[in-house]
């Protein structure tokens, strides 16, 4: 059975249709990509997936359950967890901080235990705490467990998001272009800590412009171009659409270029 | 918070005469509300432009029902405590959806019109001329002088910074500043973030119930002004002062714009003036505040 | 009755006035800066004061007029040259403490030079009231009304028509854009705050006669006119207008027919209602973050 189904999901701003009677579906366990050119509507789909935009037609099913329209705490309480394309840090936290925001919905969060920190929610806070030092490992920012999020760099900021998603214990994780600006050395780290991320049972999609990254990882790929659907198929497939070739060829071999 | 404590248990030796207590509980009082609403402000990064109206709903709720109704003040304090908790609980959740301006705005006039209230209903509250407050009671014993009211405000304070601190070190503390990072950041992690607005919110507003209650019973004397919009506005200006958040921060802001007045009293009829201009100074050079821009100072030497 | 609701409809259009000529100038602070100008019912103030101070000294009515408006310009034009521009990009809420700053000081400043007294300007043309029905209306109302109409039409033709007005929409819609297109955005900055200023100004010389002034007068304008600005959705101009004549309207209806005493609470219960239920005012535009 499918992870998530999307039916019919039509998004436009004050007449402009960004996203337009999309329907698709997720299974479970694989790595799924959404390409297409700029502006076709890709994180549109990913922020009306996790609740931050409300979808204008359609729906969404989330394993086995209409969740359309629902907020994104709600979604994330279901299961899904996110990145951003332009960095959704925390900068007045820590970094590690920033990881356990991720475990938040795991947490006593009440708010008598927290004001007098009761021992329970002390126990908590520290395993969460060692949790979030381990994942930053696992996502290749150990070295930073002890630093400030406003003094990381780029490429270890879009990890560090990564860490956080991570963190919620996710069913669905989001990606939202975690190559963008990356050198070839990073891109390669985050290509295989996505397939780490895979291979221990998460759900994965990704919006993502580097082709290489995508065709090499992706078990479906979804084409998008100007909010509707293009295409969609195994990465051989979507290669070899005569459509997909016409629309986008420019953008694909540019990059493959590289 | 050991220093704190240490600070306020010697500070008496260097406190030569009853002016100096008063100025020192005052401080300590201020403090106290400050270390809540910079919760509010610092942390959750949501700006209260009434706040005052909070304070003074605490303290008109003691002072009505200890002297017209004679309940003791401890009992009065506490009901103080639970009816502004429920109204900020009622208006936070509109109020707090609203962000920027609009917040700034709402509160603003959520404020001014708990000073109109307890301005026009003089029936109840005395109006503009105010009305007395009886002494403070605990199991029968009487904070009668400067003294005692020391003491009660050092451990009231340091219970506030306790739980301030708590709060900042804990899954709600980290929600809080996370949706003041980034708020859709927050919302994916599953931060309800209205909701924990609603919470810091409520939280806050009864730091101010609980002060105000004291203040009243303190001064022996209560006229809407506490909850007027300058009132308001002093008390966002300790949280920025001091250093947004910055619980330490919080406390020295208050120390600074306490201590203000009565220095400034001295050039009498420029106090305004020069009220005025150090608030814009203070903001223009040091915008984060005196603590933390010292402290990053101190971190960088 | 019916000559009743015109009195208070003339009162709440004469008030409406002044509350619409302080929520423009908030308006067009806020657009070209972002600010919140919370001095800006010091620029009302300023304005009133100076008139009545120069009247005083025996300065001719226009002429103190005249200076008592160029005044508020230059405070408008220092505010933002000492207080604004070296905050650099602040966060909101300091910037909004710098204005309040600046508020308490010109407070201050005037108390010392004016006194802590409230005084009246004389009014332009007479206090014969005007007799419809039995409702009367001041001539001094008519010059308020007046005058808020002519400002707000020179205004549209400033914004509309002239270059400087031209580029000050475009430094407010993107001040990059606005930058790259070679519009000197600093100096936009101060056209705002002194043009904001003088729109104060204006609007306290025409009401001092009817409001009196005194040192402490612009803190009530300056926030009802900030509701106002709220209410019509910050930002737009007509909102602006829009908002301090339904205000004006709105509070004299219920000091009439509900209670004078709650008069000054009208506008915060007002807009606390109307940001419940429409979060960015009467015509704010609806935004989607882009994430």
């Amino acid at each position: 059975m499918s992870l998530l189904a999307v039916e019919a999901l039509s998004k436009s701003f004050g007449g402009v249709h960004a996203v337009q009677d999309l329907s698709f579906e997720i299974e479970q366990g694989k790595i799924h990509s959404i390409i297409g050119p700029n502006g076709a509507g890709k994180t549109t789909v990913f922020n009306l997936l996790t609740g931050l935009y409300k979808p204008s037609t359609g729906r969404v099913v989330f394993d086995g359950e209409e969740v359309t329209g629902r907020d994104a705490h709600e979604l994330a309480r279901r299961g899904m967890s996110r990145t951003f394309q332009n960095l959704q840090i925390c900068f007045n936290m820590s970094a590690v901080e920033n990881v356990m925001v991720g475990a938040h919905l795991r947490l006593d969060q009440r708010l008598l235990g927290c004001m007098l920190r009761l021992p329970a929610v002390k126990r908590g806070d520290t395993r969460c705490r060692d949790e979030a030092v381990e994942l930053m490992h696992f996502a290749g920012v150990g070295k930073y467990a002890g630093a400030e999020a406003h003094a990381m760099p780029y490429g270890a900021l879009k990890r560090l998001e990564i860490a956080r998603a991570l963190a919620a214990r996710p069913r669905l994780l989001l990606l939202d272009e975690p190559a963008a600006g990356l050198n070839p050395t990073e891109t390669h780290e985050i290509d295989e800590l996505i397939q780490k991320v895979a291979a221990s049972g998460t759900t994965v999609v990704l919006v993502e412009h580097d082709m290489r990254l995508v065709m090499g990882i992706s078990d479906h790929i979804l084409v998008l171009d100007y909010g509707r659907k293009l295409a969609e198929g195994s990465a051989r497939e979507v290669r070899a659409n005569p459509e997909v070739i016409a629309a986008y060829l420019g953008t694909l071999s540019e990059s493959q270029e590289r | 918070m050991l220093i704190t404590a240490a600070v306020i248990a010697l500070l008496p030796l260097a406190l030569p005469n009853n002016y100096y207590y008063d100025v020192a509980i005052r401080i300590g009082m201020n403090a106290a509300m400050v270390v809540g609403l910079n919760l509010l402000i610092g942390y959750a990064g949501q700006i209260s432009l009434g706040h005052a109206g909070f304070v003074g709903l605490g303290g008109y709720a003691s002072a009505i029902l200890t002297s017209r109704y004679g309940w003791p003040p401890v009992a009065a304090m506490l009901l103080a405590m639970a009816c502004v908790g429920a109204i900020a609980f009622l208006v936070a959740r509109p109020i707090l959806r609203l962000r920027g301006h609009y917040l700034a705005m709402a509160t603003l006039g959520l404020g001014i019109i708990i000073y109109m209230v307890l301005v026009n209903e003089s029936s109840l509250t005395g109006g503009n001329d105010g009305m007395q407050v009886p002494p403070f009671t605990l199991f029968g014993a009487t904070l009668a002088n400067e003294r005692a009211w020391y003491w009660a405000t050092g451990a009231v304070l340091l219970v506030a910074i306790w739980v301030a601190n708590n709060i900042v070190d804990s899954p709600l503390g980290r929600a809080l500043r996370a949706l003041h990072g980034s708020e859709v950041a927050a919302q994916v992690a599953g931060v309800d973030t209205t909701r924990y607005k609603v919470r810091v919110f409520v939280v806050s507003a009864v730091f101010a119930s609980v002060v105000g209650s004291m203040m009243a019973h303190y001064v022996g004397f209560i006229t809407p002004q506490v909850s007027g919009f300058f009132h308001s506005i002093e008390l966002v200006t300790m949280v920025v002062v001091g250093g947004m958040a910055s619980t330490y921060g919080a406390v020295v802001g208050a120390a600074i714009l306490t201590m203000l007045p009565q220095v400034l009293s001295r050039f009498e009829g420029y106090e305004m003036i020069a009220f005025g201009a150090i608030l814009m100074l203070t903001m223009i050079f040091l915008p984060r505040g005196l603590l933390p821009t010292i402290a990053a100072r101190w971190r960088r030497s | 009755m019916l000559s009743q609701a015109l009195q208070f409809f003339f009162s709440g259009l004469t008030s409406g006035a002044i509350y619409a000529l302080a929520a423009i100038g908030f308006t067009i602070i806020y657009n070209s800066s972002g600010v919140i100008n919370f001095a800006q019912g010091e620029f009302i103030m300023v304005g009133g004061v100076v008139a009545v101070m120069l009247t005083d000294a025996g300065v001719p009515l226009p002429l103190a007029i005249a200076i008592a408006v160029a005044v508020a310009g230059i405070v408008g034009l220092l505010l933002e040259k000492l207080a604004i521009e070296p905050a650099g990009n602040a966060e909101v809420v300091t910037l909004i403490i710098i204005t309040i700053g600046a508020s308490i000081f010109i407070q201050g400043v005037v108390q010392v030079v004016f006194g802590k007294g409230q005084r009246a300007l004389p009014p332009f043309t007479g206090d014969k009231p005007i007799l419809f029905g039995s409702a009367s209306l001041l001539p001094q109302s008519l010059w308020m009304i007046g005058t808020g109409a002519l400002i707000v039409l020179m205004l549209a033709w400033f914004f509309g028509r002239t270059r400087l007005g031209k580029a000050v929409l475009a430094t407010a819609h993107n001040r990059l854009a606005a930058q790259l297109v070679g519009i000197n955005t600093r100096h936009v900055l101060a056209v705002s705050f002194v043009l904001s200023a003088l729109v104060g100004g204006v609007a306290g010389v025409v009401s001092a006669p009817i409001t009196l002034t005194s040192y402490d007068t612009g803190i009530m304008v300056g926030l009802k006119g900030f509701v106002a600005a709220t209410l019509g959705g910050l930002g737009s101009g007509a909102g602006a207008v829009v908002g301090g004549l339904i205000l004006g309207l709105m509070e004299a209806l219920v000091a009439g027919y509900v209670s004078s005493a709650y008069k000054d609470a009208v506008p915060f219960v007002l807009i606390i209602l109307i940001l419940f239920f429409m979060p960015r005012g009467l015509f704010g535009e609806r935004v989607t973050e882009r994430v």
